[in-house]
């Protein structure tokens, strides 16, 4: 019986094949998702462990905190002492010290800070009488040496067109400065370090490029043969400050890759959206199953009057599924060796460039990817596979008979109704109930949303009539008599068309939910800014996120045409048991933001001082803050100062340019070396004008990654990067959409299969081709819409409730009607791909044939 | 041979003795105004054996009385027994196990799996059952029903004649109780239907092979040991071997009637 199974669907290869498609997009998805991500941790780990190499032990700088998920943390330095007194350990047999940065911006030939996409600008400088601790080898030219001397990368060497002699200038810490490119370098044994550069410099240029004189931030130790690390670690650790810690190599890996954790972050959405197209797989390989089972009845019969038993036949649709599923997740599974690649350059082209190292292809993407996508398979066959069950011996033997239905039938449209009102009190409940912990309200709006999904799928076949009369009105009036057959034939098969069109509906519906959503939030954004951005300018750096050295904003102070300079300092601080942002503001920060004061008045940014600060309304009640209330703020270097609470501001809808504390600007840089701006708000006696912006320009003309913005343009480039994502998102959302078309197709392909015979009659009594493709094109078109019409409904419905529910953060439910119209008329494009090779397959049917076809 | 030498004394109370046997058999289609009465009380008994031709005029219920005969189809009142067993007291499973062990059939458009050669058609009914065949039974068949050098062959490589063959070898490579022709010859030409009618006919002669055949078609009834000719859902005539002219006039009456 196995045998007849599968050789059943090497019979059906084209229907066996288009099953699979299904299931093989999403398997590529995960096994691309390993592949990627594990090639990036290969670069990343390569760099890593590179930057080490030949070292037993790595004196490092050691942070209070890291607050990982705000500001960050910029690691101490610790004096350059220690690595006299560490090589003057007997048990040492070499040390070098190192200074580092990740803020050294190389300058492009266009005087244009070289854009990294978010990852590290790097800067190092490097022993060249302890080569056998650098990381980089040399490609050209020699190591740097004296104040004048850089070797860069070799990507952005041969990318922006620098040679040899050639000079360079870099933005660091203080104005920008200038460099003769003595040699070009690349990390050993990486094959990209995506968009991150690096220059490197000898140590005393390092140290004042970077801004820490007398300081280091590494000190590689080679200790003597029959040294042990513990050893060595226990003779070096009294010579060390509090802000600096010695471990051994390996130890010191691990603690380099936790900064890394954005990597499994990362690897996780993918792997979300990998389930999305599986789910969708799923519905497309349960319709199209169902559709080859109600075609073979003929055939599952006559097995049944040969004496095969009902368990016969379920599992040889479940073994047919079985091998679909496990040749679909093979096929899936080297295909994203390739869709590796293709995501690399999608997240290129959206501004992620991730470091590369080999492609790895581990053990676990392979057994992960088979067996979700088999069980996938298997979990969608289950149903079909019952039905199949349910065919009547009889069915051998009288043309046209038709499936009975499941004794539980009769309580279908009950079931399937009260899914669909738990899934919706489950998303409500989940989104707008209090009291309810993160947890459980995700997985409530999760198994709300899914479940969601499935009751409108389950309820879809009661609306397809109506929707195919209004959706198939337009195909009426143009396509004539097509186009009537067209939609009748799409209400013929009412729960066929409903679970076709469901599979779209899927994606439609989670593409129309982050439109709305992401609309909410850049309205809520605008309006934050609107209300809160008095100034006329804003200095920040080219990106407009990263923070950029204070320098910038200084030398606007007391320049002709400049009326007020206010700097916000953005920073991290450790109270209250965790880790927070921490701004500072100067006196005259009113002259830039507009602050509600509920506590303390206006004088507060005035009276900050050297012991006060303020914070939001929100965290003062969460904490039971008032005005006076200590709080001991922890720095990054471990010191701490005693402030106390003098006022206490309304928090804005739509966020705060403010951390949970704002400090002064005095005290603030007095605890935290090298201080960065967040932005700087500059005002103009006259205002905003063509000829104040140029005046602006000149002046942070040094300052190459600074950029003058009004609040226009700060809105709209803030949002820019916003925007990016949301684009990224549409396009793995387009593979879910992708996979629904292939369900579109199926549903076509066999249905034409199916109507041969009908199609020969109309072919026989005057359709022309173009007629019959006209009319499948129309069908699929119409089975289209109905998806994105639920599809968007739902999507709307779940943008709703969830902006409802952050309404508190000042997100605002708005349709971005454009954007629907858009998704619409892509429907529309998915229909009519979808049609294409059906359409043809139908019309070039041999009539003669297709009349005998039995 | 052997079994015809079994007593017609019932085995068991209120059994027939007959291979396969219906009882007031009465089937009714759709309710109240609408009604239709397909059977109205049939009394069958099927000689082992021998060929039965059942005859008809389309509506008269030949084809509802062949699938109730075969357990394909519930009875509205009436038993049938194969092999003794009362069949409306099975459930699936049990009748599965009825069907692998007592029943072969014969179909009007064939029903072979395209996907199978003609030997693996043959013997699927084995392969379902999880038995292997016997090697020289299944060569013997597939040399009676002349497939023997096409034996790798898919369906669609034969002829209809041919795939009628591979039918009636398949319908017979378990040697069960009965074998049920539904239309046997109506999807086929006169001349391949007289190929396909005498290889029903030498089953029965030679393999004592009890066949059951429904048909509109004199000249297959022609060849059956018995004729029962149905109207209105009853057994009107019974009769025995006939020339086709015979049987024409008799339906000929029939229709008449």
């Amino acid at each position: 019986m196995l045998s007849v199974a599968l050789k059943g669907l090497a019979g059906r290869k084209v229907r066996a094949s288009l099953t699979a498609i299904a299931i093989v997009l999403g398997v590529a998805m995960i096994s691309g998702t390993y592949i990627l991500t594990d090639t990036i941790n290969n670069g990343f780990n390569t760099i890593v462990v590179n930057s080490y190499k030949n070292a037993d032990l790595v004196v490092s700088g050691q942070a209070a905190f890291k607050n990982t998920n705000g500001n960050g943390v910029e690691t101490p330095t610790f004096p350059a002492s220690v690595l006299t007194k560490v090589k003057a350990l007997p048990d040492v047999a070499a040390a070098a010290g190192s200074v580092t940065s990740d803020s050294v911006k190389l300058i492009g030939k266009d005087g244009k800070v070289i854009d990294t996409g978010g990852a590290p600008s790097l800067g190092f400088s490097v022993d060249p009488r302890e080569q056998q601790f650098n990381p980089t080898k040399l490609t050209a030219g020699t190591w740097p040496s004296g104040a004048d001397q850089v070797v860069i990368d070799k990507a952005t060497a041969s990318h922006e067109n620098f040679h040899l002699g050639d000079t360079i200038r870099l933005q660091a810490v203080g104005p920008q400065r200038s460099f003769k490119l003595s040699g070009i370098a690349e990390f050993s044994g990486v094959g990209s370090i995506g968009g991150a550069t690096f220059a490197v410099f000898d140590l005393p240029t390092a140290q004042r490029v970077f801004d820490k004189p007398g300081q280091l931030d590494v000190i590689r130790i080679q200790s003597k043969t029959g040294v042990s690390n513990a050893k060595l670690v226990s003779e070096i650790k009294p010579l060390l400050p509090p802000t600096a810690t010695v471990r051994d190599t390996n130890a010191q890996v691990k603690e380099d890759k936790k900064d890394l954790s954005f990597v499994s972050f990362f690897k996780y959405i993918l792997l979300a959206f990998a389930g999305i197209a599986l789910f969708v797989g799923a519905f497309v390989i349960a319709n199209t199953l169902s559709i080859t089972i109600a075609q073979r009845m003929r055939e599952f019969a006559t097995l049944r009057t040969l004496g095969a038993s009902r368990r016969q036949v379920l599992w040889s649709v479940v073994v047919e599924a079985l091998v679909i599923g496990i040749l679909g997740s093979l096929v899936g599974l080297f295909l994203g060796l390739g869709l590796a690649k293709v995501l690399n350059k999608l997240f290129v082209t959206f501004g992620i460039d991730l470091p590369q190292g080999q492609t790895v292809f581990a053990t676990r993407t392979v057994i992960v990817s088979l067996l979700v996508g088999t069980l996938v398979t298997l979990v969608a066959s289950i149903r079909p596979a019952r039905r199949a069950t349910r065919v009547p011996p009889i069915a051998a033997v009288r043309e046209g008979s038709v499936l009975p239905v499941s004794r539980f039938a009769k309580y279908g449209p009950v079931t399937a109704l009260g899914i669909l009102a738990a899934a919706i009190a489950l998303v409500a409940v989940g989104s707008l109930g209090s009291g309810i912990a993160t947890g459980p309200r995700l997985l409530m709006i999760g198994v709300g949303v899914l479940l969601l999904f499935f009751g409108v799928s389950m309820n879809a076949a009661r609306v397809v009539r109506p929707l195919a009369a209004v959706l198939g009105a337009p195909a009426r009036a143009i396509g004539g008599a097509p186009g009537i057959l067209a939609r009748d034939n799409a209400t013929r098969n009412p729960a066929r068309t409903a679970s076709t069109a469901s599979a779209l509906m899927i994606g439609l519906a989670l593409v129309t939910f982050v439109a709305i959503f992401g609309q909410g939030v850049f309205k809520s954004f605008e309006d934050a800014v609107d209300q809160l951005f008095i100034a006329d300018y804003a200095v920040t750096a080219t990106n407009t996120f990263t923070p950029i050295d204070v320098a910038a904003g200084k030398s606007l102070v007391g320049k002709p045409g400049v009326s007020d300079v206010t700097p916000i300092r953005a920073g991290s601080a450790h109270f209250l048991g965790s880790d927070h942002d921490l701004t500072a503001v100067a006196p005259n920060v009113a002259t830039g933001i507009r602050i509600d004061w509920k506590q303390g008045g206006s004088s507060v940014p005035g009276r900050l001082g050297t012991d006060g600060f303020f914070t939001d309304s929100d965290y003062a009640k969460s904490q039971h803050l008032h005005i006076g209330s200590p709080v001991s703020l922890e720095f990054p270097s471990g010191k701490r100062v005693n402030v106390r609470l003098i006022g206490i501001y309304e928090m804005p809808n739509g966020g705060s340019p403010f951390g949970d504390a704002t400090i002064s600007t005095t005290l603030f840089d007095r605890f935290i070396p090298r201080p960065r701006d967040e932005m700087v708000l500059v005002n103009t006696p006259d205002g905003v004008s063509a000829a104040n912006t140029q005046t602006l320009e000149d002046d942070i003309s040094g300052f190459a990654d600074a950029k003058v913005q009004t609040r226009d343009e700060f809105k709209t480039n803030f949002i820019k990067p916003i925007k990016k994502i949301l684009n990224l998102l549409y396009a793995l959302l387009a593979l879910s959409v992708i996979v629904s078309l292939v369900g579109i197709i199926n549903t076509l392909v066999l249905t034409v299969y199916e109507r041969t015979r009908e199609l020969g009659m109309l072919r026989a009594v005057g359709m022309t081709r173009r007629q019959v493709r006209m009319m499948i094109r129309y069908e699929s078109i119409v089975t289209a819409l109905m998806g994105a019409a639920l599809g968007i409904v739902v999507g709307v419905f779940l943008a709703a409730l969830v902006t409802h529910a952050l309404s508190g953060q000042g997100i605002v439910f708005a349709i971005p009607w454009m954007q629907l119209v858009y998704f619409v008329l892509a429907a529309i494009l998915v229909g009519i791909l979808a049609a294409v090779i059906p359409a043809r397959r139908a019309s070039r049917l041999n009539v003669l044939k297709a009349l005998q076809y039995e | 041979m052997e079994a015809a030498a079994v007593p017609a004394v019932d085995a068991k109370e209120g059994v027939p003795a007959a291979v396969v046997a219906a009882r007031d058999l009465t089937r009714r289609y759709g309710e109240g105004d609408t009604a239709v009465d397909a059977l109205r009380g049939v009394e069958l008994d099927v000689q082992r054996e021998k060929l039965t031709a059942v005859m008809g005029p389309s509506g008269s219920g030949k084809s509802t009385l062949m699938h109730i005969l075969a357990a394909l189809d519930k009875p509205t009142s009436g038993t049938v027994w194969i092999a003794g067993t009362n069949v409306g007291e099975l459930n699936d499973t049990e009748t599965t196990k009825l069907r692998r062990e007592h029943i072969g059939f014969v179909f009007q458009f064939f029903n072979l799996l395209p996907m199978l050669t003609a030997e693996e058609n043959v013997v699927l009914p084995l392969t379902i059952a999880g038995e292997k065949p016997d090697k020289e039974w299944r060569e013997e068949l597939l040399k009676k029903v002349g497939l023997a050098d096409r034996r790798t062959h898919r369906p669609a490589e034969l002829s209809g004649g041919q795939q009628q063959r591979v039918a009636i070898a398949r319908a017979l490579v378990s040697r069960p109780t009965v074998v049920f022709a539904d239309e046997p010859t109506g999807n086929l030409d006169s001349k391949t239907s007289g190929e396909i009618l005498e290889l029903m006919r030498d089953s029965v002669d030679a393999l004592g092979q009890t066949t059951v055949m429904v048909t509109h078609d004199p000249h297959a009834a022609a060849i059956a040991d018995r004729i029962l000719f149905l109207a209105d859902g009853l057994i009107v005539r019974d009769m025995p071997r006939s020339d086709q002219g015979a049987v024409i006039a008799a339906m000929e009456e029939l229709t008449q009637a």
